[in-house]
């Protein structure tokens, strides 16, 4: 144990990694699931032994890969922010897998089956590599790990407008990947460095001949970052990639894809910019916090009138990713905790909500609300997970989302932005209309033709949906873990702060 | 530690909630009754002062605080569920019941609670339950069970944002006496006002308790208006608003009852009625006025239920509720007619009755701070109370002519429920002291003077002999003239009667206007984020690269703009 403990931060990318190409070479579905089951435990495995390192010394975990010293060679850096969200991004993959299994062998043709979890593997990859990484280019290469595999897994869909979706989310995913790339560009001229903590050293006020580039590179990073992430009105892509991927694709993406691009912008607002400069005098702060609250809105209204509720789903998690960038925008202890704990806290109660509509698509073959009439009688279980899920959603006390929502509107209070505060709580109450109508329907309406036959999906399905509605209501009860480790590394990012 | 430990009286009544659908039948009706005696018992445990503190988001929550009052709500929630469950041992409906002692259980749990946080969760568990309460009816009550969550959630979250503002502002989550000066506060007591069914949201509760079963309303009644004035007894005692509030709510619930046919529908406008002399009291804010506030909703919990068991029984033994199709009922029921009569007599606050000692100490609250405008629209309210629940509920339901339905007593243990309830409500009403003695503040009043009893029993004969004289009138329907005319005798509330026509004119005229632009606004609403709106429609490609280049000349230009500070 002792040998591997000062490699885990490389093992971490390395497990899924392996665990692709050998899926990638093997024909059966079942043997490639077993290895991604084995891959993303192993994975969970890995983050939970580095987040207890971090949390051990007060240093962030260091690694350098193949001995090159810091700032030349690739540092792999683990604390207490990337830490928590290696966390979230492994729970929802060793939840989602298990579901996986059923899900995919129903919606996927055989000979894809072991395609579909080669592509999951790659995706995981990039995803725990862009939030392990301390160098800027190495992320963007993992960026395009995880894009690139997002891109085959939507366009594994049955639906005819998966390929569509995928199209769309390529050209868009591309664009933002080129802001990236030219932003860390500006960046790499002006500094000639790429490691991250070594960028935030070397500019700073006293780089007056580079201000412009670097402003600009802040622009070009903020943009690209913001298409990935889906902050409106940079989020058209989203509702159909979500809406037509595979159930467990879709899953999978709403828990940690925009999660881990939320990540790399707090990453970069707090720890480059906001080390350097300090937070106030940056412009995009005010950027963020309208197009946060618009995001709560306007997605939250689109979800009302959304007929699929998948695609409900999907607008629902703009409106939420609005909460988590609004607690960016706050840039208080309060507020940024609320918007780091509650990446975490939507990534089960989302997981939950989309592996539940997986279910039922498995049963009925259809996510319409309007199909889903009674279906809450047939299929007790899995309604009562995302009528659990989705109270959480709403941010009922005694539900995590609660726990995100308090945080979130003292965090506004605090800066005294009162209009805020009321604006969440009309998106709160918004959440109440679309995850009713879903309830309503499933619970009040007589069961249709379709419904009458189905019952709760097997086991492995039933149980990792359980149980992540249960920590839903476990996380809005005991925070310690949740908002433990959000509170702590809200505290790291604001402290570093010129 | 030093703090006493007590286990949440909250507790018992949820964990037999949730345990219920599980049982057989018999382990089912022992649970039913065994429970609320258990709360019971453990509301008399909880000392004063924090009992039982968890840590939680930063902040230590009493989660079971007892004081007087809390232990006075506390017994007369245990109680109730207690009756209740008696009376609804046959409902099959086994969500309703689990659901009905959940509710219980959370309004328990409200009135021990010593901070801003327990109470909200509380708050919330009691509005999802009531919520299930009613949706278990059956598809009739969905579209009123949806407005009336609605409703609450919309109470929840204004509650919410003054709590955490409150939170923010003082860095203490102790609920206690708050003053209205800050906004904070002000948010918390329009969350309150909701649950009250306070002017000008009363509606909700006309509109969603009578869709609730015969038994599931039973319960209704007891606990969200109670916990409102509870919470509102702790926080805002002497609030001046609160007096006008609850003077509206009197008039809002005697003017709508009176126009009322179903037996329900008039039961659920008196609860409003009857809220707002608690709501009075309340405002009024002085030690006996409290007192009376506090007596009053112990004897309106139990004799609310009284005349709901009552109503319920005759709505379970004939499926009826409209006052046009009953009547004549005594002749098959007659312990249910008995036990009507004991509920409209105690609402009237006949003597000897409980809503004689604890109403008579509102009043007497307002006549000691010489609120004389207050003490007359009390004495109409009085009257008017007497006309729509006192003599309207029995005459038409129990007499009144002969509706042909011969319907026999209900199940033994929906009479042992009324029974029970009759009882109390008799039994308070000749012997107070008990009562008087569990009072939040040390009182000697003594009800019981000529004077009161007389004048009572002019009001009420000279009001019952009124309603009888214009029985003509109120066989048919009713026009705003009948209420001058009893109005009529009473010259100091001729003026009140034209403000609540003026309101009423101008609530009609709000609800219309409200209603047409909210079906204007989500009708654009649909058109701008509809499957087909420009929020809800995929956008070409190009399109949406044209807004990343928008966003993108956005952030330069603010980056430019802001050039100097860097």
């Amino acid at each position: 144990m002792t040998a591997i403990a000062p490699h885990l931060p490389v093992l971490q990318v390395l497990v899924p990694m392996f665990a692709a190409v050998f899926t990638s070479f093997m024909r059966r579905g079942n043997s490639a699931w077993l290895m991604a089951v084995a891959a993303s435990w192993l994975s969970l495995a890995i983050s939970l032994a580095l987040l207890a390192q971090v949390l051990q010394s007060a240093a962030p975990v260091s690694y350098v890969l193949g001995g090159w010293a810091v700032p030349f060679g690739i540092e792999y850096r683990v604390d207490r922010l990337n830490g928590f969200v290696l966390l979230i991004v492994n729970l929802v993959g060793s939840m989602i897998i298990p579901f996986a299994g059923t899900s995919v062998r129903k919606e996927i043709d055989g000979n894809q089956q072991a395609w579909f979890y080669t592509m999951y593997l790659l995706c995981l990859t990039g995803l725990l590599g862009i939030s392990v990484s301390g160098d800027a280019f190495n992320v963007f290469v993992f960026l395009e790990v995880s894009s690139l595999s997002t891109y085959v897994l939507i366009a594994m869909g049955r639906h005819r407008r998966a390929l569509l979706a995928s199209y769309q989310y390529l050209i868009i995913g591309t664009i933002g990947a080129s802001f990236y790339v030219i932003g860390i560009g500006l960046l790499y001229l002006a500094t000639g460095s790429l490691n991250l903590a070594d960028i935030a050293s070397r500019i700073g006020p006293g780089m007056t001949e580079y201000s412009r580039p670097i402003l600009a590179a802040l622009a070009f990073l903020s943009v690209g970052i913001c298409l990935k992430l889906a902050l409106f009105p940079l989020h058209v892509w989203l509702p159909n990639a979500y809406a037509y991927a595979p159930s467990a694709a879709a899953a999978f993406l709403a828990g940690t894809a925009t999660k881990v691009a939320v990540y790399l912008l707090i990453r970069i607002y707090f720890s480059i910019y906001g080390v350097a400069f300090g937070i106030d005098v940056l412009p995009v702060y005010m950027v963020v916090l309208l197009l946060s609250l618009a995001a709560m809105l306007i997605a939250s209204f689109s979800a009302i009138f959304e007929a699929n509720a998948k695609r409900m789903l999907a607008y629902s998690s703009v409106a939420q990713i609005g909460y988590i960038t609004l607690g960016i925008a706050l840039a208080n202890v309060s507020g940024l905790t609320g918007g780091l704990v509650h990446m975490f806290n939507h990534a089960m109660i989302k997981t939950t909500l989309f592996m539940a509509l997986g279910a039922v698509f498995y049963r009925i073959g259809s996510v319409q609300v309007a199909d889903m009439a009674g279906i809450g009688r047939r299929m007790p279980v899995t309604m009562a997970a995302f009528t659990v899920a989705g109270l959480g959603l709403i941010g009922i006390p005694g539900t995590a989302g609660f726990i995100s929502k308090w945080y979130l509107v003292i965090g506004a209070i605090e800066r005294g932005y009162w209009p805020v505060v009321a604006l969440v709580v009309a998106s709160s109450l918004l959440a109440v209309i679309y995850v009713g109508r879903v309830v309503e329907s499933a619970y009040f309406r007589e069961p249709s033709k379709t419904v009458r036959d189905a019952t709760d999906p097997p086991a492995l399905m039933l149980v990792p949906i359980a149980v992540l509605a249960a920590l839903s209501v476990y996380f809005g009860l005991d925070t310690r873990l949740s908002a433990g480790l959000a509170r702590g590394a809200a505290e790291m990012l604001l402290g570093g702060m010129r | 530690m030093g703090i006493d430990f007590a286990m949440p009286p909250a507790l018992a009544l949820i964990f037999a909630g949730l345990l219920l659908p599980f049982l057989r039948a018999e382990a089912r009706a022992a649970l039913l009754l065994l429970a609320p005696a258990l709360a019971l018992w453990l509301v008399w445990l909880v000392p004063d002062g924090v009992a039982l503190s968890l840590p939680f988001l930063g902040h230590e929550l009493a989660v079971v605080n007892g004081s007087k009052l809390s232990r006075l709500f506390g017994t007369a929630f245990a109680i109730m569920a207690l009756a209740g469950g008696l009376f609804s041992l046959n409902q099959k409906n086994l969500l309703e019941l689990a659901a009905a002692y959940v509710y219980a259980g959370s309004a328990l749990g409200v009135v021990f609670a010593g901070d801003l946080i327990t109470l909200f969760v509380f708050w919330e568990l009691m509005a999802i339950a009531s919520t299930l309460v009613l949706w278990s009816n059956g598809s009739k009550a969905r579209a009123a069970g949806l407005r009336y969550a609605i409703m609450h959630l919309l109470g929840g979250v204004i509650l919410m944002a003054g709590i955490a503002g409150e939170a923010a502002m003082t860095g203490s989550i102790a609920f206690h006496a708050m003053d209205l000066s800050t906004i904070p506060p002000q948010f918390i007591l329009a969350g309150f006002l909701i649950n009250a069914a306070a002017t000008p949201l009363s509606a909700w509760l006309p509109d969603a308790y009578p869709q609730a079963s015969w038994s599931g309303m039973v319960f209704l009644s007891a606990f969200t208006t109670k916990t409102a004035i509870y919470v509102m007894m702790v926080g805002f005692a002497g609030a001046e608003i609160l007096v006008w509030l609850g003077l509206a709510m009197m008039f809002y619930g005697i003017i709508y009852a009176i126009l009322e046919n179903d037996m329900r529908r008039i039961l659920a406008y008196s609860i409003v009625n009857q809220v707002g002399f608690m709501v009075t009291g309340i405002g009024i804010g002085t030690e006996m006025a409290l007192n009376g506030a506090a007596a009053h909703a112990f004897t309106h919990i139990i004799y609310k239920a009284l005349l709901l068991m009552s109503a319920g029984s005759v709505l379970y033994m004939t499926a009826k509720s409209k006052c046009t199709d009953l009547g004549g009922l005594f002749r098959t029921m007659p312990v249910t007619t008995i036990c009507g009569i004991v509920g409209a007599l105690s609402i009237s606050s006949f003597p000897f009755t409980s809503g004689f000692v604890s109403k008579s100490m509102i009043l007497e609250g307002a006549a000691d701070e010489h609120l004389a405008v207050v003490w007359y629209l009390l004495m109409a309210a009085s009257a008017g109370v007497f006309l729509h629940a006192g003599i309207k509920f029995p005459w038409f339901v129990f007499f009144q002519k002969d509706s042909g339905l011969r319907p026999a007593d209900p199940p033994w243990n929906m009479q042992a429920g009324m029974i029970i309830a009759a009882l109390l409500c008799i039994g308070i009403g000749v012997l107070p002291a008990p009562l008087y003695a569990i009072l939040p503040y040390a009182t000697s009043y003594v009800p019981y003077t000529l004077n009161h009893v007389m004048s009572q029993l002019q009001l009420l004969l000279f009001s019952g002999l009124a309603f009888f004289l214009m029985l003509g009138w109120l066989k048919r329907t009713l026009t705003i003239t009948l209420d001058t005319d009893w109005l009529w005798r009473k010259p100091g509330s001729i003026a009140s009667l034209w403000l609540i026509d003026c309101f009423d004119s101008g609530w009609t005229w709000l609800v219309k206007a409200l209603g047409s632009s909210v079906q204007s606004t989500v009708a654009n609403l649909r058109r701008s984020h509809g499957p087909l709106g420009l929020f809800g429609r995929t956008w070409p490609t190009g399109t949406m690269a044209f807004w990343t280049t928008v966003m993108l000349a956005a952030f330069l230009i603010l980056g430019m703009l802001f050039h100097a500070d860097i």
